[in-house]
């Protein structure tokens, strides 16, 4: 996935050249970033477009608003999620609702990119999912690929939405590779994927829940269940017609997200599906996720703390055999 | 920078006489129960905006605060559209979406008016940012005051401009109150100039109540910024006459402190200068003060003539596309 997000920011870069990216580390005379996402860009474009900040959270934010109000897409990279919270003022005080406020006069089309998570040992302060936290804020876009050419896609169209949006990378995926689109093919915003399609259950996740509900549909088809597993890409603005329409049919629903459970996305989806559809589900909408305390360090520790796709064929099993 | 004609004087007196005839008619509507809004009152700091403006073009841009009515004015933000957002209408700045503390007006270079202490200065250097890259010759002023140099924000902001030699200028308006707290109850710092040395910024003090001195100031500063001589903080010490905001008694403002401030008012100063040294005549300036009342009274009579926004106005501008809420 390191190289699906580098080569989107360099197609963006050599397509537009309003586009420049800022962050901590990211020049290759920093070594081309902590995950080497930006390797190679400051040498291909220059450090004027590929410039190294001090570890300066709300000015690296706060420059990227400025400079897109001014008219060009920066590309901010916040190194680990967790420190995004230094910079919660300029994102949702600002950057989310400098439209709104100005009825319309100014825009803030920059693209946050952050990455984060659990399964690596990182601890409790560097492997938080946020996301519903920007979520929660009209005026912002969250996006979380779930695999390398999504990543690409969706980090092209994030760049080159005119809306801010903050680009949520796993890093415990940044080294899977996969095949990834031709240039310039975009993954279009706020649409969600039918991964897999499926009769009996809806299986919605994001980023890292994919992969797993994948593997839970695969054990669940052996045992005669069809899952249809949805990729919502865009977490907010969230594509409820893709969602609501299959789960009208499976009439189950189960929601993934590695962010912990309480009050995480999945109590968003699961309470819009509870509205609209409650009286055509056989089962209360079910959710997976990891478990509510801080990421703790010690091994065994952080695996109790994460779900498994186990975990994930399980609630499917508890929609189905809800009535019996 | 361009000498200091007494064209320049005129035109400055021109524009704080706006600015405090503009806060004298709000305070007057509030204090009335014509209108109810909070109101941050810059009745003190005009000729800083006004001394600054004057070097400013439209396309150079102006990040400001909720404290910024005189920011705005003197940059050129028409009066009819302020008034209007003032009051919440559809013809305002910001169809009344965002109010006095989030003007708006990117046609005059008026970019951000934030709410957050020290939140503009990260932004600003957004701005200018822009500027450098793409070589415009545009410069950003970016006006907050002594109570901001407290937050973190202002520490990054100002760190980061001077290591890429941004083309801004920082205007610290000392009004020597950060909200109630007095400076020396908010920083043991002798003056805000000397943070700038922390970050290896050119810094300077000035009275910013003298039309001249922050002319002078104001004019270097620019000139540094637009030329590639990069970042400029000013410390303009000024005084603040109506507190906080409307409703606040001033109580925790010794009379002594504030009758020393009312003695070096920067407009009544001004004025008398322009008499004193023959630019102006009493004849000349009471013209001018009346032309002005009626470009307010002008305004004012629009703003309360037009109508509210339509509750549509809340699909709209959330995102770039209309969205139901």
């Amino acid at each position: 996935m390191v190289e699906a997000c580098r080569e989107a920011l360099r197609e963006a870069m050599a397509e537009d050249e309003s586009v420049f990216i800022l962050g901590e580390d990211i020049g290759d005379a920093e070594g081309g970033g902590t995950f080497k996402v930006t390797k190679g860009l400051s040498t291909e474009f220059g450090t004027a477009r590929v410039r190294t900040t001090p570890i300066s959270e709300q000015a690296i934010v706060g420059a990227a608003i400025g400079a897109a109000i001014a008219g060009m897409r920066p590309v901010a990279e916040i190194m680990l999620m967790n420190f995004i919270t230094v910079a919660m003022d300029q994102i949702v005080n600002h950057a989310a609702k400098l439209r709104y406020m100005s009825g319309g006069e100014t825009s803030v089309p920059i693209t946050i990119r952050t990455a984060t998570g659990a399964g690596n040992g990182t601890g409790a302060q560097h492997s938080d999912m946020l996301e519903a936290w920007f979520a929660h804020v009209p005026g912002l876009k969250v996006v979380m690929p779930s695999s390398p050419a999504e990543a690409k896609g969706l980090l092209l169209s994030a760049i080159f939405d005119d809306d801010p949006v903050v680009f949520v990378e796993k890093k415990e995926m940044y080294g899977t590779r996969s095949e990834l689109p031709g240039p310039g093919v975009r993954i279009p915003l706020g649409k969600a994927n039918v991964a897999r399609a499926g009769r009996d259950v809806t299986i919605i996740g994001y980023g890292g829940a994919v992969p797993q509900s994948l593997k839970a549909a695969e054990a669940l088809a052996a045992e005669g269940v069809e899952a249809e597993v949805i990729d919502l890409r865009t977490i907010s603005p969230w594509d409820q017609a893709t969602v609501l329409e299959s789960v009208a049919r499976t009439r189950a629903a189960v929601v993934v997200h590695e962010a912990v459970r309480q009050f995480g996305v999945g109590a968003e989806v699961s309470s819009v599906i509870h509205e609209e559809l409650f009286g055509d589900l056989v089962a209360p909408v079910q959710r997976v996720a990891s478990k509510n305390l801080p990421v703790p360090f010690s091994r065994p520790l952080e695996q109790a703390f994460l779900y498994t796709s186990d975990d994930v064929a399980a609630a499917a099993r508890t929609a189905l055999d809800w009535k019996k | 920078m361009a000498d200091m004609t007494p064209a320049t004087l005129m035109s400055i007196y021109r524009t704080a006489t706006t600015i405090r005839q503009c806060d004298e008619r709000f305070l007057a509507m509030l204090t009335a129960g014509e209108i109810a809004i909070t109101y941050y009152s810059p009745r003190g700091q005009e000729v800083i905006s006004a001394a600054t403006a004057a070097h400013l073009t439209t396309d150079d841009y102006v990040v400001t605060t909720y404290r910024g009515l005189h920011d705005h004015i003197a940059k050129g933000v028409p009066l009819p559209q302020l008034w209007a957002e003032f009051l919440g209408r559809a013809t305002g700045t910001c169809k009344g979406k965002g109010g006095p503390m989030h003007i708006t007006h990117p046609a005059s270079g008026l970019m951000v008016t934030t709410g957050l202490v020290g939140a503009g200065l990260p932004i600003a250097n957004g701005f200018a940012l822009s500027s450098q890259m793409r070589q415009d010759g545009r410069v950003t002023v970016c006006n907050f005051g002594d109570g901001a140099t407290n937050i973190g924000a202002f520490h990054e902001a100002l760190n980061l401009a001077t290591l890429w030699n941004l083309p801004i200028v920082f205007v610290c308006q000392n009004n020597q109150y950060g909200e109630k707290t007095p400076f020396a109850n908010h920083t043991k710092a002798d003056s805000i100039a000397t943070r700038g040395s922390s970050y290896a910024m050119r810094s300077v003090t000035v009275d910013g109540n003298d039309a001249r001195a922050m002319y002078a100031a104001a004019g270097e500063a620019i000139d540094r910024a637009r030329s590639g001589a990069g970042p400029t903080l000013i410390e303009a010490l000024t005084f603040r006459f109506r507190g906080h905001n409307f409703g606040d008694d001033s109580s925790y403002i010794p009379a002594e402190q504030l009758a020393a401030a009312a003695e070096r008012d920067s407009v009544p100063r001004l004025r008398a200068l322009l008499l004193a040294e023959g630019h102006a005549t009493e004849a000349d300036l009471s013209a001018l003060e009346k032309d002005v009342a009626a470009s307010i009274d002008e305004a004012v009579e629009f703003a309360l003539a037009s109508p509210f926004p339509d509750a549509d106005e809340n699909r709209r501008d959330i995102y770039r596309d209309e969205v139901t809420v």
